[in-house]
């Protein structure tokens, strides 16, 4: 009963007010900027070429009103935007015009979902376990050397990093494809070929998230164990006499780990921003692809409901994460 | 400026802290340009570097060099007005926190909670795409001024909060001393080596998102900078085109600087820390 109080409550009201403040920030953006949506739209039109008498007009002005959730009062359209939230409407898309928002996300999602959480997971378990020992035995030889590659690849823009990749696999040497989640006109069904093509696909831009993830989960575990390893209890088991090996293992990166679970709550937040430069370079047709068409072509609607998402799944996976911590952590356990 | 010569026996920082003091240079030999970076066609197009253009020119007819220098003093001044506004919020956020406690420092590390959990990125392209046309160079620091303060609030609050506790602070508060000037003139010695460290941080924060942001297309794209140089660049299809000079030249320039950045802002706080300056020591 004591762990609900204590942990429990605080965190899922610091939850549910995080998701009100990002939630909110989102409604209150577009409505901020000088920027109308209704105009810049019926000014395309006219721009595509579209006649409109007054009368077609003021009608086509209410009718996007009421798309954009825009009608009447801020309060009214504040409580509408809500109600809409809790049904998962966020209004047609106005790049592909009658298709909801929320479709095109439900297509795109799993594609994203698939290549960002296992390079997130698999570059966190990597860099943790080659930090930690790079750490402790930080005058080994192969230490310094993973030291220098991440000295270089630790502060490339991502962007470039990936467009490297690119040029050099698919165009210098055409290892792999130069884009896309999978042949054009292939079909996806239960086959091996199909696993073995989505793979190839997802290679390079995989590879492209590693690169990056472990050396910055290298570093910073680097760091932790560096300070870990000179505590009294390092000292005391060292002169125990037991081996550097189960030393490393057991007392030094097993310490060491907890800010780094942590690090990876606070991970899963950039999965989403994350996936825009990468599927924008290897153009793979997940979310991040679906994000940048809708920046490109000025669709709101997509760009909101994007946002809105990414706002719930990031707090929730940090929530999840936040809960299961004193499963690793006996000290808040016991608290 | 003895600090600095014990700084430079570190390579890491010699090699950054040159590489910056070079890219300044550009930046101010940009006020000698003998050419405005906003005109087209004012030298011929398309040539690779020679004597009369070191680094060649662009399909947009502009020299090379002379435009990189009008880029790196704009990401330059973006990024520090992006990290100077960024480090007023957060010492501000960062002492009040640590110093008050309490309900303001429950709320503010709220907010700086939220600020970290939030997909900012997301937000900033949502304002910047509603903005495009209206975002100038100083609006974009202050945009990403006011996105980039929260984790090194977290940290300054940290500091404040063990400072809180020691000797000096009571002395100095019972011999008379106002709260602002305790602040600034006993805490504020401890504060700026992090304030600073954090600050290195922030500004290379800054230019990779100005970056990412000019590729995106939601920043202005004629006001040079590395971002927009590079979109450039992709835009004219310069790297199919074989024109390796164009491209090469950001790419290379925000990769150095990219380093060196990083270099400066390892080598200092490694240099802040105790512990780790006598593991080096230890080594070396």
């Amino acid at each position: 009963m004591n762990f609900v109080k204590r942990y429990l409550l605080p965190r899922l009201i610091i939850y549910f007010l995080v998701i009100f403040i990002g939630i909110t920030t989102v409604f209150i953006i577009p409505r901020l900027l000088p920027t109308d949506p209704v105009l810049q739209t019926i000014t395309r039109l006219r721009a595509q070429g579209a006649y409109m008498d007054p009368e077609s007009t003021q009608r086509t002005i209410e009718t996007l009103q009421e798309l954009f959730g825009l009608k009447g009062s801020l309060s009214d359209q504040y409580v509408k935007f809500w109600q809409r939230l809790f049904k998962g409407d966020f209004g047609p898309s106005f790049f592909q015009f009658p298709t909801p928002v929320m479709t095109l996300i439900k297509q795109s999602l799993p594609w994203t979902a698939a290549l960002l959480l296992t390079t997130t997971l698999v570059s966190w378990l990597l860099g943790n376990i080659l930090g930690g020992f790079a750490g402790y035995f930080s005058s080994r030889r192969w230490g310094k050397i993973l030291d220098y590659f991440a000295m270089v690849i630790r502060p490339m823009p991502y962007y470039i990093l990936a467009l490297g990749l690119l040029i050099l696999f698919a165009y210098v040497f055409p290892i792999f494809p130069l884009g896309g989640g999978y042949t054009i006109g292939m079909r996806l069904t239960w086959s091996w070929n199909t696993f073995l093509t989505l793979l190839r696909h997802a290679f390079l831009p995989a590879l492209s998230l590693l690169l990056i993830g472990i050396f910055v989960w290298f570093q910073a575990m680097k760091l932790v164990v560096q300070s870990v390893k000179t505590d009294d209890f390092v000292k005391y088991a060292e002169i125990g006499g037991i081996k550097s090996n189960k030393i490393a293992r057991k007392y030094v990166i097993k310490n060491a780990m907890l800010p780094q679970i942590t690090g990876l709550a606070l991970s899963l937040g950039q999965i989403f921003s994350g996936a825009l430069i990468t599927e924008m370079v290897f153009s793979y047709p997940g979310l991040g692809t679906l994000l940048y068409n809708s920046i490109f072509t000025g669709d709101y609607n997509l760009l909101m409901g994007i946002t809105a998402i990414s706002i719930l799944v990031v707090t929730t996976s940090i929530l999840v994460i936040d809960l299961l911590y004193p499963l690793f952590d006996p000290r808040v356990r016991y608290k | 400026m003895k600090v600095l010569k014990d700084l430079l026996r570190d390579g890491k920082f010699a090699f950054g802290f040159f590489v910056l003091i070079f890219l300044i240079f550009l930046a101010f030999l940009s006020f000698f340009s003998p050419y405005d970076p906003y005109r087209w066609n004012v030298v011929p197009r398309d040539t690779p570097p020679s004597w009369s253009h070191i680094l060649g020119t662009t399909s947009r007819g502009q020299d090379v060099f002379w435009e990189l220098c009008f880029a790196v003093r704009n990401s330059l001044a973006m990024s520090l007005i992006a990290g100077v506004f960024s480090r007023i919020i957060a010492i501000l956020v960062g002492m009040v926190a640590g110093y008050r406690g309490g309900m303001a420092d429950r709320f503010l590390m709220f907010l700086s909670d939220s600020f970290l959990v939030l997909p900012l990125f997301l937000i900033i392209v949502l304002i910047g795409s509603m903005a495009k046309a209206r975002l100038s160079l100083v609006s974009l620091g202050l945009l990403l001024g006011v996105f980039g303060w929260a984790w090194d609030a977290r940290v300054i609050r940290s500091q404040v909060l063990s400072l809180r506790e020691r000797d000096f602070t009571y002395t100095s508060l019972l011999s008379g001393a106002r709260t602002m000037s305790l602040i600034f003139k006993e805490y504020m010695p401890f504060l700026t080596p992090l304030v600073f460290a954090t600050f290195i941080g922030n500004v290379s924060w800054a230019i990779g998102m100005e970056i990412t942001l000019a590729i995106l297309n939601v920043f202005r794209i004629e006001i040079p900078s590395l971002g927009t140089m590079l979109q450039w660049a992709l835009n004219y299809q310069a790297l199919l085109l074989g024109y390796w000079w164009w491209i090469g030249t950001p790419v290379v320039t925000s990769v150095m600087l990219f380093i060196a950045l990083y270099l400066l802002s390892i080598s200092i706080s490694e240099y802040l820390d105790p512990r780790m300056r006598v593991q080096r020591i230890g080594k070396a």
